[in-house]
């Protein structure tokens, strides 16, 4: 098994995946999004993990996307399996897929307010408190 | 040997106090990883049935008790509120499992810590997942709360 | 004066359907928004995806119906057949399903921040918890992608006890999978006799480690403690029972004319469409195609092993539930060269680093007290760098992807889960069927909610 990483950037990214599926890629088997707060620059990074089951090989395409466009081409009309992935990188992280069909909140409730896996929402940790404990001033 | 009128006297206390514990129907609130613990807890080896209780019913209005099994998060919130309000009374509440006790070890910003934020819990049963016999001295021990405690409910 | 008031409580209690209980009041706004206001019709694209026609179009379309006789359903997420919390909203024709659209994140734990708060040693306890009908993937795979990261290969005998207990994991596993889809359809005999079997398995994961599930065994660097006295004769027992009463599920099923009837030709999913929509594993064998990451990128030595991998052509309800029993038999098969080969030798990687030293040596040797309060506070650095493992779970591809900035926590943990993946096609398996045969169609897809969610 081979596998092979493609940095590539947003206006090329479509058109890379259009020639991957024609390269018999037939599965686009996960889409996660890494958050690189204060530390790279454009901000995030879109990994796309693509398999062929035909050659058995594995392809992985990275995009960086910055914080002020947030957008990036969906990838639903080629590979419909994307429609879930993106949606969650949506929910988890505010990235724009831009002409996606259903572009809504899938984890979380639809009132909810940011994006819980950013860097900068803090993870939401309420102090334990033990019954009868002795104060702490 | 057939004898007739046979006449048994009790107090009407202890005669509720006794049917609502001899046939206490859960609701079906699988949830997470203890909901599969329920289940095994509801099968062969463990065997619910034998406290009158293995009729897991799929509608609230016929259940008295509503065993949480597994984590809660936010966006399941009011749906199990308003699985609990559409429970006929008198009606009890088991959080089982750690994490709908107190949240367990996910304490962040999608689970509710501990479901007696949001409904009265009568008995918590620690683990993670607790054992079907776990569940079981749960339940139990409800029974007995149930025996002894205030019958107005 | 006293009198009333009493009788006021009493009607306080007893009008609680018209009230809505003496506690209400709860804000149950984020149910009936947002995402209940499904299936709207503007967006030609998303009506393909919910009626399921996006790949392959086989939906016929009936002008006739009048639009009384269309209505929307909601289902779940408090069902007893939807496995789980999964809610879908269909629109149902008559008695026939059109369009159908799962709405999922009712179990949404999220574990991936919190696997970003964790170190790696502490990692598995997290991703263990994913899935919860096979936890051991879980960690098996978290442990491979950390491996993988810092560039180690562990000894033999932790390789053949991985082996040996995930393929007891997948019978476990297949064993609930055949158990709730019997319940859903009705044969409530297959679900007692299901648990039953999977207690067997239980019992052995809990002499070894400790639990009945949620095991964190599987750790980066091995496993956790080695396998207890006398596990041969409980794995010879498992082998011995096991096809004995696979033999009574297929006495009773496989033959069974309200059983076929029930699931042949229900809810067909074609190869194109798995591969269009992502579904891997059992489901994607059924549809005709040989897939196994178990055979095609082998992993923890796995590729010494000599097992087949069961395909039928099918691609209905019927054939993914027979798909199961026949991968326990291989899964059986597995279980017994591991035990027969079993190679003796350390079950941790002996690298101070990595492995904590066994608690013997905490009393003689400062230098591993040292070792063992570093790992337990801070936990090993791995190098910088991404990796993506993939290992075969009961139900599909299981991916990990970890992101490390050279810390002893990584930097951003995610885990592809197959049932994630494999929800997508359950419009395409619902979609022009009538509605009872929608729980067979879920069932048959074996979705672990917890895997989805995370
Ligand atoms: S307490 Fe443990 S087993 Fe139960 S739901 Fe929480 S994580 Fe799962």
């Amino acid at each position: 098994m081979s596998s092979e990483i493609i940095n590539t950037s947003v206006e090329e990214y479509k058109k890379l995946v259009e020639s991957l599926h024609s390269e018999n890629y037939e599965m686009m088997v996960d889409l996660t999004v890494v958050d690189w707060f204060r530390k790279k620059e454009p901000r995030f990074e879109v990994v796309v993990q693509f398999l062929s089951i035909s050659k058995n090989q594995r392809k992985t395409i990275k995009v960086f996307v910055d914080d002020e466009g947030l957008s990036i081409p969906s990838i639903t009309d080629i590979y419909p399996s994307a429609n879930f992935y993106e949606r969650e990188a949506f929910d988890m992280f505010g990235i724009n897929f831009l002409e996606h069909p259903d572009l809504t909140r899938i984890l979380m409730p639809d009132d909810w307010n940011g994006h819980p896996l950013r860097k900068n929402y803090g993870s939401g940790r309420i102090p334990v408190q033990f019954k009868n404990a002795p104060k702490v001033e | 040997m057939y004898t007739p009128d046979n006449i048994l006297t009790t107090t009407i206390d202890k005669a509720v106090r006794w049917s609502r514990t001899q046939s206490m129907w859960p609701v079906t609130f699988g949830l997470a990883c203890c909901a599969i613990e329920m289940m095994a807890a509801g099968s062969a080896k463990y065997d619910l049935a034998r406290y009158g209780m293995e009729v897991f019913r799929a509608s609230p209005r016929q259940a008295d008790l509503m065993i949480v099994a597994g984590r809660v998060s936010q966006k399941m919130a009011p749906v199990l509120r308003q699985v609990y309000d559409q429970m006929a009374d008198p009606k009890w509440v088991i959080a089982m499992g750690a994490c709908s006790s107190t949240g367990g070890m996910f304490n962040n910003y999608a689970l509710v810590q501990g479901v007696d934020h949001i409904v009265p819990v009568d008995i918590y049963v620690p683990g993670c997942p607790p054992g079907p016999q776990s569940l079981m001295h749960g339940i139990l021990t409800l029974h007995d709360k149930i025996m002894d405690g205030e019958i107005n409910r | 004066m006293k009198k009333d008031t009493r009788k006021n409580k009493f009607k306080d209690k007893f009008d609680f359907w018209a009230t809505n209980s003496e506690e209400g009041g709860w804000n149950i706004s984020s149910t009936d928004e947002g995402s209940q206001k499904m299936l709207e019709e503007e967006n030609a694209k998303q009506i393909k995806i919910q009626t399921g026609t996006d790949v392959i179009d086989d939906f016929v379309i009936d002008e006739d119906t009048s639009d009384d006789e269309r209505m929307i359903v909601n289902m779940g997420p408090q069902h007893p057949s939807t496995h789980g919390v999964l809610r879908l909203q269909a629109e149902l024709e008559g008695e026939v399903v059109r369009r159908v659209k799962p709405i999922i994140g009712y179990l949404h734990t999220g574990m991936e921040k919190t696997g970003e708060e964790l170190n790696y040693f502490q990692g598995p306890t997290n991703t263990t918890r994913m899935d919860y009908l096979s936890p051991l993937f879980n960690e098996l795979v978290f442990s491979l992608t950390t491996e993988k990261l810092i560039g180690i290969e562990v000894p033999d005998r932790a390789k053949n006890i991985r082996i040996l207990m995930t393929e007891l994991n997948r019978i476990s596993s297949h064993l609930v999978a055949l158990a709730t889809g019997g319940m859903d359809i009705g044969a409530l005999s297959m679900m007692i006799f299901g648990f039953r079997e999977r207690e067997l398995i239980l019992n052995f994961f809990e002499k070894t480690t400790g639990l009945r599930m949620n095991h964190n065994y599987i750790r980066p660097g091995g496993v956790a403690a080695d396998l207890p006295d006398g596990w041969q004769k409980d794995i010879e027992e498992i082998l011995k029972i096991i096809p004995e009463k696979l033999q009574d599920y297929d006495d009773m099923l496989l033959d069974n004319p309200i059983w076929k009837g029930r699931l042949q030709n229900v809810g067909i999913l074609t190869t194109k469409e798995c591969f269009a929509y992502g579904v891997t594993g059992p489901s994607l064998r059924a549809s005709g195609h040989s897939w196994d990451l178990r055979k095609a990128q082998p992993y923890s030595g796995i590729e010494n092993f000599e097992f087949e991998v069961p395909v039928l052509n099918e691609g209905d309800v019927f054939a993914r539930w027979r798909i199961k029993v026949l991968e326990i038999f291989e899964s059986l098969k597995i279980v017994e060269q591991a035990l027969n080969k079993m190679p003796k030798g350390p079950y941790k990687i002996q690298d101070k680093k990595i492995t904590p030293p066994p608690r013997k040596r905490l009393d003689e040797s400062m230098e591993a007290l040292i070792h063992h309060f570093k790992i337990y506070t801070e936990g090993f650095k791995v190098p910088e760098g991404d990796a993506y493992v993939a290992i075969e779970s009961p139900r599909g591809e299981l991916g990990c992807y970890i992101v490390s900035d050279g810390s002893s926590k990584p930097y951003r943990m995610h885990v592809r889960g197959p049932s994630f993946c494999n929800l997508q096609a359950l419009p395409v398996i619902m979609t022009d069927s009538p509605i009872a045969d929608a729980v067979a169609a879920i069932a048959s897809l074996d979705p672990v909610i917890g895997d989805v969610d995370r």
